[in-house]
């Protein structure tokens, strides 16, 4: 047996030690969330071990476009993120803050009856970790804490994987979120498959996770090892499949409210608002308060929403904005410029989800790099004659 | 200062509706007391968000606190499904109560200068508790000028209290109406349009107001001319406020949380996206 | 200095004209004072003077049938009150009528039109000391006309 594994150190290990580290989380007790292949997309649900994985799959992606097709090898984890990310387990779509029963002429509150499930995340990209890092800021470390999530993130246990394929609308290199995981895991995986085999590349990044690792089988990972997983991410980060600038982006885009772009934009938009469903940072909800028919219960419920929706800029008398070319300017100047002021850090990691899943292929790197030319070139509404 | 709740700002506590005053068409002051123990402390300018069980939850600014007997005062119209709950209620009823949150006005800084209060319509309610901490620390304060418009003379904000704040002149307060009647003696026209007339020293000044959108950029604009510094006039903004703690992102006004950086604002910071629509 | 100067000085709308030309303006005008009720102006009647308010408050009504007075604004103390003097065919559109008891520095129109003529020097001075006055309002009777305080109800 080797020495305890240590935060930090890099072990190798086989597929099948992979599978006992997916059966200890179980036995556990973490439910544990993976990436399945299901509808043609690659989404994160539970998963009860390596069978669960699209192996062999990778994903072809382009504005408004998502496929799936066949790898030439087995890898598990052979394509980059899907429509689905890892706050619909932290941050639920739908959550029940609190229930209340009349009592005579007043009312009580309970806590929601079912405690939380304590989540492992598997396979969690480098792009990713950082949207879970930014919705840490968001729920968890300002001045209200959002005791809920804050449970739920506290006994998380998360495997981040190490891209070692780029997508097509990736862009982490641009905002600095990967592809490699530096911080914010348990243990971090590096695929690596060539003529020495199917094999892991495990780094340890907590307690936990080390604690986890020493009760597989592991060996210590070889300069060779190390130096191939180094190259899978290299390779990875050498293929971003688009490039965002963000050199003085808050700037930019805090001066041009007014910009003739938003409305060239807002005639593509449709103002589906898929791009803030599968943003892996877009935190926005609505809140709800239900009563039961006969007055007698009623409860606060919390749903994700949209700021392309009328109604999430709603007082009384109307919306605040109506026209889709002030929803579009607001969800992109919040993303990546007011996100700063308010938490220190831009609203994007790159994963460019929002690119896939708009239906008509609004690009987010292609609208911020033409908006940069028009203010750069002097642009401004209005024509002049001669 | 910030509410404690079991740790928990997600959860209203239940408070008794003990005093119900109509005051016209639309619009009820309700007086609420906690069941137990005793309610927060508050500044002027500071929300509440109130629930009517069952039904839903509502931002409303104190307008007052319930002299001594540990409550808060609010006053609410009634536009939708929550305001009309919450305006029909009756002494006696239990309604939800969490807060207070955000920022309010500028009291302390505005010691020992002018103040100008400008409120338009139901605006005077998040005044209303700043008026009355300047009558209980009067001395701290030069002249104290009220302006407020109002649709006509039918829709008269706390009335009683014109009288007890103009007493002695210690607020001068000037009412005008968008329509007036035969009857109406006071002014006619739009609130800003009184700021040339009243008399304070501009640079001595802090201008605190709260009415409609496009009424407070009116209003700004005349203080501006008044030779009033930007930076000494604050604004109390609204958006869409669901969670009033920061993390619903509802009540976003550029790079600011209503609930959290507001809903008092000083202008300065707030005027290069004072005028741009659907902000 | 003299009382009529002096007066005129103190008033915000002249606060900062040359001395040459107050003088020139103050050879137009006098003092006077109008009792709680008494009219200025009345609609239809020949616009020949302009006022600016030293003291009091002045109400602008139109009238309706029924005798119903619609009263739509009323001015103070450092205003202006009439504009109709300036135009052609110079006549008052609406009454003018003290709401209280009000001193005024009356300027004959007549007078300071003709002295526009011959010094336009004296008409771009007042011009530029009118108009911002009038533009004012007309936006703060916009923002009357926008009816904020009814609520979405109404």
């Amino acid at each position: 047996m080797t020495s305890m594994p240590q935060p930090g150190m890099a072990r190798c290990i086989e597929p099948a030690a992979l599978q006992a580290l997916i059966d200890l989380l179980a036995q556990e007790g973490y439910l544990i969330v993976g990436p399945t292949r299901q509808d043609d997309a690659i989404v994160y649900d539970r998963i009860a071990g390596l069978d669960d994985l699209p192996a062999g799959w990778t994903d072809v992606q382009a504005p408004g476009h998502y496929t799936l097709v066949r790898r030439d090898d087995d890898a598990f984890f052979g394509y980059a993120v899907g429509p689905h990310s890892w706050k619909r387990f932290l941050h639920p779509p739908v959550e029940t803050l609190w229930r209340a029963l009349r009592d005579g002429d007043s009312f009580t509150l309970a806590a929601p009856s079912a405690p939380a499930p304590r989540y492992a995340l598997f396979g969690v990209r480098a792009c990713d970790l950082r949207a879970i890092a930014i919705q840490d800021r968001v729920f968890r470390d300002g001045a209200h804490v959002d005791h809920a999530y804050a449970d739920r993130r506290r006994s998380a246990f998360i495997i981040a994987v190490n891209c070692g394929v780029a997508g097509g609308n990736c862009f982490c290199v641009s905002m600095g979120s990967g592809p490699r995981a530096d911080a914010g895991f348990d243990l971090a995986l590096t695929e690596l498959i060539d003529a020495a085999g199917h094999r892991f590349l495990l780094e340890v990044g907590s307690d936990a996770g080390a604690a986890l690792l020493a009760r597989i089988d592991n060996v210590e990972a070889s300069m060779a090892d190390v130096d191939s997983a180094k190259a899978v991410v290299s390779h990875t980060a050498a293929h971003m499949g688009r490039h965002m600038e963000t050199r003085g982006l808050k700037e930019l885009l805090q001066g041009q409210p007014q910009h003739p772009r938003w409305d060239d934009v807002a005639a593509r938009c449709l103002a589906c608002g898929n791009c803030t469903m599968v943003c892996p940072t877009c935190f926005c909800t609505t809140i709800e308060d239900h009563g039961s028919i006969d007055g007698s219960s009623a409860e606060r419920v919390r749903t994700w929403d949209s700021c392309f929706t009328l109604d999430f800029s709603y007082i009384h008398g109307g919306s605040v904005r109506t026209s889709t070319r002030s929803r579009y300017r607001q969800w992109l100047t919040h993303k990546l410029a007011h996100w700063i002021d308010q938490f220190g850090v831009s609203g994007c990691v790159g994963c460019g989800r929002c690119i896939a899943w708009c239906p008509v292929g609004i690009d987010i790197t292609e609208e911020v790099a033409t908006l940069r030319v028009a203010v750069e070139a002097g642009n401004e509404a209005g024509h002049e004659h001669d | 200062m910030m509410p404690t709740m079991d740790g928990d700002a997600w959860r209203p506590s239940v408070y008794r509706v003990a005093r119900v005053v109509r005051e016209f068409e639309e619009v009820v002051t309700l007086t609420l007391r906690p069941e137990g123990g005793n309610r927060p402390a508050f500044m002027p300018g500071q929300f509440n968000m109130l629930y009517a069980f069952g039904v839903g939850e509502a931002a409303i600014s104190i307008c007052g606190e319930d002299e001594g007997q540990g409550g808060f005062v609010h006053t609410i119209r009634r536009v939708g499904a929550v305001s009309h709950a919450l305006a029909s209620v009756s002494e006696g009823d239990a309604v939800g109560l969490r807060g207070p949150f955000g920022k309010g006005w500028p009291l302390s800084e505005a010691e020992r200068g002018d103040i100008v209060f400008v409120a338009g319509g139901l605006g005077l309610a998040p005044l209303r508790p700043a008026i009355e901490h300047v009558l209980q620390h009067r001395s701290h304060y030069r002249r104290v000028t009220l302006l407020f418009g109002t649709r006509n003379p039918h829709t008269m904000l706390f009335e009683s209290d014109f009288g007890r704040w103009r007493r002695g002149a210690e607020v001068d307060a000037v009412v005008t109406v968008d329509q007036a009647d035969a009857a109406w003696r006071g002014s006619v026209g739009a609130v800003p349009a009184l700021v040339p007339r009243a008399t304070f020293d501009p640079k001595e000044t802090m201008a605190m107001v709260c009415g409609p959108e496009v009424m407070m950029r009116f209003a700004v604009a005349s203080l501006r001319d008044a030779g009033v510094p930007a930076e000494s006039i604050h604004v109390s903004m609204e958006r869409n406020m669901k969670c009033a703690i920061g993390l619903c992102g509802r009540c976003q006004y550029g790079q600011d949380f209503i609930c959290r950086d507001g809903p008092v604002m000083r202008y300065d910071r707030v005027a290069s996206r004072f005028s741009i629509r659907e902000i | 200095m003299n009382t009529i100067e002096a007066s005129l000085r103190d008033h915000p709308l002249f606060a900062d004209l040359e001395d040459a030309m107050l003088r020139q303006v103050a050879r137009c005008a006098r003092t006077r004072h109008f009792d709680a009720g008494q009219y200025l102006f009345r609609e239809g009647g020949p616009a020949d003077a302009f006022f600016l308010v030293r003291q009091g408050l002045v109400a602008l009504e139109a009238h309706a049938p029924g005798g119903v007075a619609i009263l739509f604004s009323t001015l103070g103390t450092g205003e202006i009150v009439g504009a109709s003097w300036l135009v052609p065919p110079y006549r008052w559109m609406f009454d003018a009528r003290a709401s209280t008891a009000t001193h005024v520095i009356s300027v004959d129109a007549a007078c300071l039109r003709s002295q526009f003529e011959t010094d336009h020097d004296l008409g771009y001075a007042l011009m530029t000391r009118f108009l911002p006055a009038f533009v004012k309002r007309l936006h703060a009777t916009r923002l009357q006309m926008f009816d904020l305080y009814g609520g979405p109800t109404s």
